[in-house]
């Protein structure tokens, strides 16, 4: 994704509900199809797959990075699980080299309309939420660096 | 099928558990987590019900006529148990919440009495995370040693070994009849009579022998024995401890509380006689009444059918999943109950359980609580099925179909 072609949140998050609405609420599909997601999310370096990077919280392990871009905030992740992985490749697309003030503000409403909860289970949305968290505070902490 | 009894009807056994009989993702459900809880049959939750429905009462003191109906019960299920594991006594019959509440029950206790300073513990390399930390913390505790039986490659434990582990200084051996990640079945007789030797005394963790294969206390002369209800068709929360007569009347009590005492004054407390002084604050009535039940059923299959019926079960499942080339086994000693532990190439175990989860098939992922033992095998986890008598081949076949269709597309 390109910074200044960036769509907004909201209507990243209308597509992934389209593109989701095309399973048919099928739990085999949609597994299927979030693990495929994460198949194509390049991989992080193993340099950046360290303790520091975990997101705690998550059954499986899950690196993040955060990296400042003007106002804007570019992540990248690994997990090793793929449908872990595809998850957060649905955040990354959402969140990644959006401004700083929109991610600490969005409300994530593709979870529940796509409804993610029945699909992955309550441990997994556990860890989801993490993700989300995690992804938040990164912008926070960029928040604070550009007021000073 | 050949050496089962007619009594082991599959089909009949299938309807009395009820749970069975539903779909998960629009597929028919194949439960294959028996390891992790077995489920229910009709008799067993009739029981429960009809503990609540006809005599709920808290026992032992009450004088009316329900307390006595809810005693008695209560008291005939751990005859049932004494009977079950041939035990001496229904006295040596503690009712504790769970085989992990068992092992502390032993750690706090004989623990407390009987281990000191450099004296030394031994378990096994393979044991449940329950038979591992109880005994860390004690050893942390008095400044004792823990020392580990080590494994071979097929998840055996090496007797050699453990013989050379034993000094003077083993004042117990703790370690699991079966083992939960592997299905190995230990020689814990041998174990026993090794450990007796050097005048250690022996828990057996049984959580995953109970409703597999035969435990005979009185013939393994094992000093403590614990398993629990829920891994053997009936309630959760329910667990038992056996303990000789002699060893649970020389080791102090567990919990303080209610029915654990003879007398209490404010100066001092006199405690009960064994297996109440084991049993503070009110039991867990209706699953240890339920627990009989269990037991029953249990007995009126035959474990010996249970035995044979399951070695068919484990070695159909066997032979197919060793015939993917994707599949590598962890574990796989000659002696098993049927439980099998395999990862697979380039495919995660807990995508694995996610992509069989959809398809209706319910196994276990992750570590199972053994992390030690994942370790030897320089592994992070494992799928696990574990079979049960309600189990087909057939089940086998749509699981073993199952796996490699996803093998197929995400190799």
């Amino acid at each position: 994704m390109e910074v200044g072609t960036t769509k907004s949140i909201e209507d990243i998050q209308n597509d992934i509900i389209e593109e989701f609405s095309f399973l048919e609420n099928d739990r085999e599909s949609t597994i299927f199809y979030i693990m495929e997601l994460g198949q194509k999310l390049p991989d992080l370096a193993d340099e950046h797959k360290v303790e520091q990077n975990i997101i705690k919280g998550c059954q499986s392990k899950v690196w993040l990075t955060a990296d400042l871009e003007g106002d804007r905030v570019a992540y990248c992740a690994d997990s090793n699980t793929d449908i872990t992985k595809g998850l957060i490749s649905l955040l990354i697309r959402i969140f990644s080299n959006q401004k700083v003030d929109q991610i600490i503000d969005s409300d994530l409403f593709f979870i529940e309309k796509i409804g993610m909860g029945n699909i992955i289970g309550s441990q997994r949305s556990n860890g989801l939420v993490a993700m989300i968290k995690q992804m938040k505070l990164y912008a926070l902490a960029y928040k604070a660096k550009l007021n000073n | 099928m050949e050496g089962i009894a007619k009594k082991f009807d599959i089909k009949e056994i299938r309807e009395d558990f009820p749970v069975l009989h539903q779909e998960i993702n629009g597929k028919p459900l194949i439960y294959f987590d028996n390891a992790a809880t077995t489920q229910k049959p009709k008799p067993v939750i009739e029981a429960l019900m009809g503990y609540y429905i006809g005599y709920n009462s808290n026992i032992h003191r009450g004088i009316h006529t329900l307390a006595e109906k809810a005693t008695n019960a209560f008291e005939e299920s751990r005859k049932a148990v004494q009977k079950f594991i041939n035990a001496d006594e229904a006295e040596e019959i503690i009712f504790t919440y769970g085989t992990t509440d068992s092992i502390n029950l032993v750690a706090a206790t004989f623990g407390r009495a009987f281990i000191g300073k450099d004296d030394e513990i031994i378990i096994s390399a393979m044991e449940h995370h329950s038979n591992i930390v109880p005994w860390q913390m004690l050893c942390e505790q008095k400044e004792a040693k823990l020392k580990i039986i080590p494994i071979n490659g097929k998840g055996e434990l090496i007797l050699e070994e453990f013989e050379k582990l034993l000094t003077n200084r083993t004042k117990l051996v703790s370690v699991a009849h079966v083992s939960n990640a592997l299905g190995t079945i230990n020689p814990i007789d041998r174990i026993i009579s090794k450990a007796h030797e050097v005048g250690a005394k022996v828990l057996i963790d049984g959580a995953q022998a109970s409703a597999h294969i035969e435990v005979d206390v009185k013939k393994l002369k094992a000093d403590f024995y614990s398993f629990s209800a829920h891994k053997l068709f009936g309630p959760t929360g329910t667990g038992i401890l056996y303990g000789k007569r002699k060893l649970l009347e020389s080791i102090p009590p567990y919990r303080g509380g209610g029915e654990m005492i003879k007398e209490v004054t404010f100066e001092k407390t006199s405690y009960n006689d064994i297996p109440y002084k084991f049993e503070a604050g009110t039991p867990n009535i209706a699953d240890v009444v339920a627990l009989k039940t269990a037991i029953e059923y249990v007995n009126e299959l035959g474990k010996r059918n249970i035995e044979v019926y399951e070695h068919e079960l484990l070695q159909h499942a066997t032979s197919l999943l060793s015939e993917i080339p994707e599949v590598k086994l962890i574990g796989t000693a000659d002696n098993k109950t049927s439980v099998i532990s395999f990862i697979v190439e380039g495919l995660h175990h807990l995508d694995i359980g996610m992509m069989l989860d959809a398809k209706g098939i319910a196994v276990r992922t992750g570590h199972h609580c053994a992390q030690p033992l994942m370790n030897e095998f320089g592994i992070e986890g494992t799928v696990r099925i574990s079979l049960s008598i309600y189990n087909t081949k057939e089940e086998i076949d749509v699981f073993v179909d199952a796996l490699k269709s996803i093998i197929s597309k995400w190799k």
